[in-house]
């Protein structure tokens, strides 16, 4: 509709500021995103761990690229509700009879949940460092990391704009995330998969979750990675081409 | 005639095969308090959508401040403000910040002095450190039409902007929109 925009950054920011506030002032945000996944991490290392035979000495550095992938996928609910939330209350209408530029009123939503979610994942990252986790990869590695985690996050963040802006109640904002959260249970991210059976271990292995933790695995770990980083990498191109295209259609009938 | 700041012409809006505007035809003139009556479902709203640049007509022409709604949709957004019939309003912020964003986004140089006058004006001043989502439904109708106050538009449109409160609240609204118009704002 608007071609160029002078004020798009401006907008961005007023946008992005608003709703990282609602971010830090929800306790509920807070504790979901960050402290649960922590929790799962204490109890799989301190309390599963030692039964589980993963074939690396260390359980926390096995563990640790599920339990990112799994605050990621309950941070976005998050996101769906806060666009829910904007939709209800009659905000986007507001924004939208303003003279804005209107592409930052979603954008500012999915800068947020890159954004929050990046905190989160170090917080997690800081706390496996205290319980154990090393790693001896290099910078390249790491950013590799982190751009994979950012690359999943966003497709992950284009499914949560459709389910916030489709949604008709709160709960069904954000019941999409719990099949996500559950995802990486059914992979590799916690045990290995040679012990599943024949049909639940075609499922591990071939659900994007399981390439993303082996990429991220491996490169933590200073060990080539392989053709998952690729297939990794694929998945997450693909879903956000797709949910980006259905969250835009729903965008503009709204 | 010409200096109508509203002008609506043969306006027509269809969902699928419900005619929900068939034709309309009106003119405001700067200042004026115009209110469009009708009973639920007669389209009140769909106009209104489509005059704060929400929703496309079918057909027809409107002329908003002198902006044709076809081409310079985005010179009638810089010249309205709305109000709609639930207060459009961020609740995990405090009533100062709410104002603050709007000043921002209409791209104002001092948002917190205009922030500051409108709670003054509307005799805010000790709620506006508060969180929205602690207000009274008063309140937050108060601060939702201070909202669309930010940076003095031409028009402000209000759908419905006393429902859900109580009498005394309307009645506050009913003077708020009358110092409106007596300052030149036109109010729909």
């Amino acid at each position: 509709m608007e071609t160029t925009n002078k004020y798009f950054f401006k907008d961005m920011s007023v946008m992005f500021g608003r709703s990282m506030r609602h971010v830090f002032r929800s306790m509920d945000t807070i504790i979901t995103v960050s402290i649960t996944p922590i929790a799962m991490m204490l109890l799989f290392v301190y309390v599963f761990g030692g039964a589980i035979e993963t074939g690396t000495e260390n359980y926390v550095n096995y563990l640790l690229p599920g339990i990112m992938l799994m605050a990621i996928g309950s941070g976005i609910a998050y996101v769906a509700y806060r666009l829910f939330t904007d939709k209800q209350r009659g905000i986007f209408e507001r924004f939208h009879s303003m003279p804005i530029a209107r592409s930052t009123v979603l954008w500012g939503h999915v800068l947020t949940s890159i954004i929050s979610n990046g905190i989160s994942v170090v917080v997690i990252i800081l706390v496996a460092l205290l319980m154990g986790f090393r790693s001896s990869a290099g910078i390249l590695a790491w950013l590799s990391v982190f751009g994979i985690l950012g690359v999943f996050t966003l497709a992950l963040t284009w499914i949560a704009v459709i389910a916030g802006l489709a949604a008709k109640t709160p709960d069904g904002a954000g019941a999409f995330s719990y099949p996500i959260i559950f995802l990486p249970f059914i992979s590799s991210a916690f045990v290995p998969t040679n012990t599943m059976p024949s049909a639940v271990r075609i499922f591990a292995e071939n659900q994007p979750v399981t390439p993303i933790v082996e990429a991220i695995r491996n490169l933590l770990s200073n060990q080539p990675v392989g053709n998952d980083i690729w297939i990794a990498l694929a998945w997450c191109i693909a879903i956000i081409i797709v949910a980006y295209i259905f969250a835009m259609r729903i965008y503009k009938r709204i | 005639m010409k200096n109508s700041i509203i002008q609506i012409k043969e306006v027509k809006k269809s969902y699928k095969d419900i005619e929900v505007l068939k034709g309309v035809d009106f003119e405001v003139e700067q200042g004026e308090i115009f209110a469009l009556l009708g009973s639920n479902g007669s389209g009140k709203t769909t106009m209104i959508r489509i005059m704060t640049t929400l929703l496309k007509a079918d057909a027809g022409r409107i002329v908003i401040n002198g902006f044709d709604i076809v081409k310079n949709s985005r010179n009638i957004r810089g010249s309205i403000s709305l109000t709609g019939q639930f207060a459009a309003i961020d609740e995990i912020l405090t009533g100062r910040e709410n104002l603050q964003m709007i000043a921002k986004l209409r791209h104002l140089k001092n948002p917190d002095e205009v922030a500051n006058a409108l709670i003054n004006r509307f005799g805010m001043s000790e709620a506006a450190g508060r969180r929205v989502s602690t207000y009274s439904g008063g309140m937050k109708r108060r601060i939702d039409i201070a909202m669309s106050l930010v940076g003095n538009p031409k028009i402000i449109f209000l759908d419905e902007p006393t429902t859900g409160l109580d009498p005394e609240a309307r009645l506050e609204v009913w003077k708020i929109v009358k110092d409106l118009s007596a300052a030149g704002t036109t109010v729909f």
